[in-house]
């Protein structure tokens, strides 16, 4: 994944606290954040994930006059084709989102300061460690690691984000 | 709110109720704001006949993101300098989730008291849905 221009807007942070049920005033009203220490309104811890919004290839958002995965006249639009357009994807979200077996293990963020309205950031990922594990539920579990950087428009470090991807040999016993 | 070294030790800890009865509309809210539409989380057929599972789950990053807010509840905005989790189960329609800090360490670091917290989410069930540490400054 890699974000060129990753906006930070106001509008984007009141619609992502709302969906993690997030009621702060914080993120939302600037008269509140005003009189606070941080001072301004910022955005939720894991916000940066949002930068998926901003880019232009991200494979888990249908685009449109592209065939899409999930169901529409049959269970699955466009597994196969997805599959080979993103075979040279290099993270392990674009592989793993068209298969049953891709899942989201860990993910950490490291902040050199919180994001605010008006930020505009760049996101340069970089494959990190891979490494497998025998699980009893799920078989052979494949980890793939990226790390994001996010700077802002001075170059300097906002938020290094580490995310590990797990492929799972077969679907997770209930 | 924010937390004084004065007023805290290791072993205090917080909690809170982050979601009862999740919905799946919250988590296609969740698909809306951060980008990911995974249809593993919001289209049933897709899910179950495609993919294998028993119905739409919740992603990761919701859960984190609600657990986050329970850490920021407990140190105060804009206090985080790291903040980390392990997906250890998957999270279900339905789910009541608690989740819960435990101060691990109060430490200085180039003149700020920072706190060590150990995370953890655990459903209805009592099970464990996410683990993990987040490191606060404290005044």
């Amino acid at each position: 994944m890699a974000v060129d221009r990753f906006p930070v807007e106001a509008s984007h942070i009141l619609m992502f606290a709302r969906s993690i049920g997030d009621t702060n005033p914080i993120y939302y009203d600037e008269a509140h954040a005003a009189g606070t220490e941080v001072g301004s309104i910022i955005a939720p811890p894991t916000f940066a994930q949002a930068s998926a919004q901003f880019d232009p290839d991200y494979f888990l958002r249908p685009k449109a006059g592209q065939k899409w995965f999930g169901s529409g006249a049959t269970p699955s639009g466009a597994m196969a084709v997805e599959k080979e357009e993103t075979s040279d994807a290099k993270g392990d979200e674009k592989k793993s989102g068209s298969s049953a077996g891709g899942l989201h293990a860990e993910q950490h963020f490291t902040y050199h300061r919180h994001l605010q309205p008006g930020d505009v950031l760049t996101g340069e990922t970089k494959p990190g460690e891979n490494w497998e594990k025998e699980s009893k539920r799920a078989g052979v579990l494949k980890f793939s690691e990226s790390i994001t950087e996010y700077r802002d428009e001075n170059g300097e470090l906002v938020i290094t984000a580490r995310s590990v991807g797990v492929v799972t040999e077969k679907v997770i016993e209930q | 709110m924010t937390l004084n070294a004065t007023e805290i030790k290791v072993g205090d800890s917080y909690s809170e109720m982050i979601v009862e009865d999740l919905t799946r509309t919250q988590i296609v809210q969740y698909a809306g704001a951060s980008g990911d539409y995974n249809p593993v989380h919001s289209d049933e057929k897709f899910v179950t006949e495609v993919a294998g599972y028993p119905t739409v789950f919740a992603h990761g990053m919701l859960t984190m993101g609600m657990t986050g807010r329970m850490v920021t509840n407990y140190v105060g905005d804009g206090r985080l300098t790291y903040y980390g989790v392990r997906f250890v189960n998957q999270v279900w329609p339905g789910d009541t989730l608690t989740a819960r800090a435990e101060i691990a360490a109060i430490r200085e670091e180039d003149g700020d008291t920072l706190v060590d917290l150990t995370i953890s989410t655990t459903n209805q069930d009592e099970n464990f849905v996410l683990t993990g540490n987040a490191t606060a400054r404290v005044d």
